[in-house]
């Protein structure tokens, strides 16, 4: 079994209390990892005002060849792991094992992660809109005769993490090409990815003062968004409500996430079944943009039942099949639950379960240890029903009917919307629509991610806040690099 | 302070087998006189005098040693909900003051327990174990605990009276955090905690020579992180009052010696983070206590790296007896070193709970030399009952 400590910024920690991550399969221990309290990440956060300035005078150039290591580290290295030294394949197969991700949905999750790492200037790009990445050294950058200053919002980002998919960290990779100490609460299943992560950034060269891995319970997770100046966190509704209004949390919550026919499209349902089922079920429809929606002016009967036949093929097979389509749960009883939840809901009249129908067998399926639950369509006569906007951690959507002129006005939150129209109209329409976070336009699945662009928040803009720089043209004599932006030939006008 | 009549005798014995033995005799002895006492028509208690009416036994007669305890049937905490509370008070003391202390109560009814002097005979006897380097007799402290009807704040006021010092406390609900945290205001929760702490901050920056403390395992958390975070320097600041050399950023060099703690759950790694980062490295000195108010207090075996930070308790026998049963055999007592559930008895003249289980579970310990009587370690929330109940929010 292995022994994880805590990384305390630069000092391996050992607990009296661990959680014991057991293999979903055969129910044996696979590692300890030591828990840490709340109050010992108070105490370490006491240090970041000082890790923050030593890590802002390294050079941007410097932390991005940091980067370019760690990203052929994080495929390549064999890399510390607590007491034991992991290759790259015995982290997918430990990843997959507490998780109950197959091995080919942990692998391919890794290598977004590995993508971010070595695309980390183009990420960057994306996040700063082009900004010259020297005004991470100086706090300012000129060009086109513009002067863009920023200034950092915190002195360290908390990122408090799932364990339900690994491609989610690629959202907080870029935290020190931000010049940002880091902390990392992994969530309870998944210490691996954020551990092989650091590790590869401390093989590459980064001290590890900036770098915190500090698992803990509900408590400390909390104390985190309350200590950090900025974090992230994922959650569903429930557990993410107190931060709704906390501009310090970037919350990572359920996705709701939708393919939306416009009235043009809808009897061509048939040419983009493969891009819905993708959208469904891809990575084993548990990510938060994993489409949980499929909205309709009409068709929708024969919508269902078309991704119904599609769907209701898959089949449970084991963790480390190359063919796995969906995932399993290591503690079965949260299948039960979800199952339970879905079997009451279609108890209220106006939905059917057509994959069910299809397949003649339950959605619920029990082998061993674990439990799985199959695709599942369920078709809902009216936007109303309370199974037409919900999202589980399996292939599950609805199909709804709603007019195209009501569906962006009912569609509530949606994280990923794929609108399928060429309707200039309509499509202008959902330009302009706020509950969408990400807009595709076109045939293209909901899970489908460009790392470039903002995924609920910008973290460049989480961490940082430009701000108003002018400088004394007298100064610029004497005063180093600050002064450029009069000797870029912009005077500073009175206003 | 003269100590208040009804102490025990301390236990003794040339041996440690011979303190048992003299341990289990005076517990016989007492559990017996106990009985006598709250049967009796002419002292008794009317609710036990009541409840006798439906008992296949004669507690007057038929209760010969502490093995008897088994007669009782378990005592269900309903029966503290609701009055009249006249009703615990035994005929004997008709006349006295007497307290009511509650416990529970965040929704619905609160268990009541009345008390007269066992607050202070509990605290007393606790006195005894406290070592005077840490705590100082005379010196002064600081409660910052739950208060309002528990019996924690008049405790600790009377202990520091009892060891000639003045006890300075600050108010502080813990149904109102708990009724926070089910509404998911964590940030209310967070707010009332700092309010709490931050009255903690004013007093000890008051100069009233504070060396002692009570405080619950989180609000020890933080207020430590309080003083890290120079709120304690803030405070001698806003009343112009000089910062020491060296600061005022641990609660070692705010002044505190000893600090006795509980109320909440106590986990080995709680323990070990206080002494190694919050009381540098045991300088200032933490006593771990387990209690509630129907029991009282039992204290705990001196705590440390030595024994990886593992919490004991024993009970302040005769006066209360903890046991460690099978949870689903009350009557089976289990072996040592061996889970299940905490079984407690309370024995005083003022009240009488006879088998009350606890909503903890813990290992069953050896007695040692001090308490030469059955402790108990590792206690936490019994699994079996977990997750319905808010623990440890203060």
């Amino acid at each position: 079994m292995i022994q994880i400590p805590a990384l305390r910024f630069g000092k391996p920690y050992t607990s009296l209390e661990k959680a014991t991550l057991i293999h979903h399969v055969t129910g044996e221990p696979v590692a300890e990892v030591s828990q840490v309290t709340g109050s010992q990440i108070a105490r370490d956060l006491g240090q970041m005002e000082r890790a923050h300035k030593e890590l802002r005078a390294i050079p941007i150039r410097d932390i991005l060849e940091i980067y370019r290591k760690a990203a052929d580290y994080f495929v390549t290295a064999t890399l510390p792991c607590g007491d034991a030294e992991l290759t790259f394949d015995d982290y997918v197969r430990n990843l997959s094992a507490t998780t109950g991700s197959p091995m080919v949905f942990c692998r391919r999750n890794a290598l977004k992660v590995h993508y971010v790492l070595e695309n980390i200037e183009v990420v960057l790009g994306g996040l700063t809109r082009g900004l010259d990445l020297t005004a991470l050294d100086t706090g300012y950058a000129t060009g086109g005769g513009r002067t863009q200053a920023f200034y950092p919002t915190t002195d360290v980002f908390g990122a408090v993490l799932p364990s339900n998919s690994p491609g989610v960290h690629s959202l907080w990779v870029p935290t020190i090409a931000l010049k940002m100490p880091l902390l990392l609460k992994p969530g309870r299943e998944e210490p691996w990815t954020p551990m092989r992560v650091l590790q590869a950034f401390i093989k590459a060269g980064l001290p590890a003062k900036f770098l915190g891995f500090l698992p803990t319970d509900h408590a400390g997770a909390a104390d985190i968004l309350r200590l950090c100046g900025r974090s992230m966190a994922f959650g569903d509704d429930k557990t993410m409500a107190p931060y709704k209004h906390d501009h310090r949390v970037e919350i990572h919550g359920t996705g709701y996430s939708k393919f939306i026919f416009g009235d043009d499209q809808a009897d061509n349902y048939e040419q983009y079944l493969d891009t819905i089922v993708e959208g469904i079920a891809g990575n084993g429809g548990r990510a938060c943009v994993n489409a949980s929606g499929v909205w309709t002016p009409r068709n929708g009967k024969a919508i269902a039942e078309a991704l119904a036949k599609r769907l209701s093929g898959a089949k449970p097979r084991p963790w480390d099949h190359p063919d796995c389509e969906i995932a399993g749960f290591a503690r079965p009883e949260v299948a039960e639950a979800i199952d339970g939840m879905v079997t009451k809901a279609l108890e209220t009249p106006g939905a059917v379960d057509v994959t069910e129908q299809v397949r003649g067998t339950p959605r619920l399926v029990k082998e061993g240890r674990i439990a799985y639950l199959l695709p599942t369509i369920v078709r809902c006569d009216t936007p109303d029903h309370p199974l037409a906007n919900k999202e589980f951690l399996f292939p599950y959507a609805s199909v709804v009917e709603c007019p195209q002129a009501d569906v962006l006005k009912r569609i509530g939150y949606t994280l990923a919307a794929t609108v399928l129209s060429e309707d200039e109209r309509f499509l202008a329409d959902a330009m302009a629509c706020p509950n969408i976070e990400r807009l595709n336009l076109g045939a293209l699945p909901t899970n489908r991610l460009t790392w470039d662009q903002p995924h609920e928040g910008n973290l460049f803009t989480h961490l940082y806040r430009q701000r108003a720089l002018n400088i004394a043209p007298t100064s610029h004599a004497t005063a180093g690099p600050a002064a450029r932006p009069v000797a870029a030939g912009r005077d500073v006008a009175a206003v | 302070m003269r100590d208040t009549p009804g102490k025990p005798t301390p236990v003794t014995g040339a041996t440690l087998e011979e303190k048992c033995k003299n341990a289990k005799a005076q517990l016989d002895k007492h559990f017996v006189e106990t009985v006598q006492w709250h049967f009796n028509p002419e002292t008794g208690t009317p609710f036990w005098l009541e409840k006798a009416k439906s008992f296949d036994f004669n507690p007057l007669t038929d209760v010969k040693s502490y093995a008897d305890i088994n007669k009782f049937p378990i005592f269900e905490d309903d029966w503290l909900r609701g009055g009249p509370i006249r009703k615990w008070v035994p005929k004997a003391y008709a006349d006295r003051g007497v307290y009511v202390f509650e416990t529970g109560g965040t929704t619905g009814l609160p268990k009541t327990r009345i008390v007269i002097d066992d607050f202070k005979i509990d605290y007393e006897m606790m006195s005894d174990t406290l070592p005077d380097k840490a705590f100082p007799k005379g010196s002064n402290w600081l409660m910052l605990g739950p208060s309002g009807p528990r019996r924690l704040r008049l405790a600790i006021e009377h202990l520091a009276q009892y060891r000639g010092g003045i006890c300075f406390c600050v108010d502080l609900d813990p149904r109102y955090v708990v009724k926070c945290l089910k509404e998911r205001k964590i940030a209310e929760a967070q707010s009332y905690k700092d309010h709490c702490i931050d009255q903690a901050l004013t007093v000890l920056a008051g100069g009233h020579d504070i060396k002692c403390m009570f405080t619950t395992p989180k609000l020890l958390a933080g207020f430590d992180e309080q003083i890290r975070a120079g709120k304690l320097e803030d405070k001698y600041r806003a009343l112009g009052k000089p910062i020491p050399a060296g600061g005022l950023r641990s609660i070692k060099s705010a002044g505190i010696t000893g600090i006795f703690s509980g109320g909440t759950e106590f986990t080995p790694q709680f323990t070990r983070e206080a002494y190694e980062e919050m009381l540098d490295d045991g300088d200032v000195y933490m006593t771990p206590t387990y209690g509630n108010t129907l029991m009282g207090l039992a204290c705990s075996k001196p705590i440390g790296p030595d024994d990886g930070f593992k919490i004991s308790y024993y009970a302040p026998q005769p006066r209360a007896v903890i046991e460690v049963v099978n949870p689903d055999n009350f009557e089976e007592i289990v072996g040592y070193g061996e889970t299940g559930r905490v079984m407690l008895t309370t024995l005083t003249k003022e009240f009488f709970v006879p088998r009350f289980p606890e909503r903890d579970e813990g290992e069953r310990e050896k007695p040692f030399d001090k308490y030469p009587w059955d402790g108990v370690s590792g206690v936490r929330p019994f699994a079996a009952l977990a997750g319905g109940t808010v623990v440890g929010v203060y």
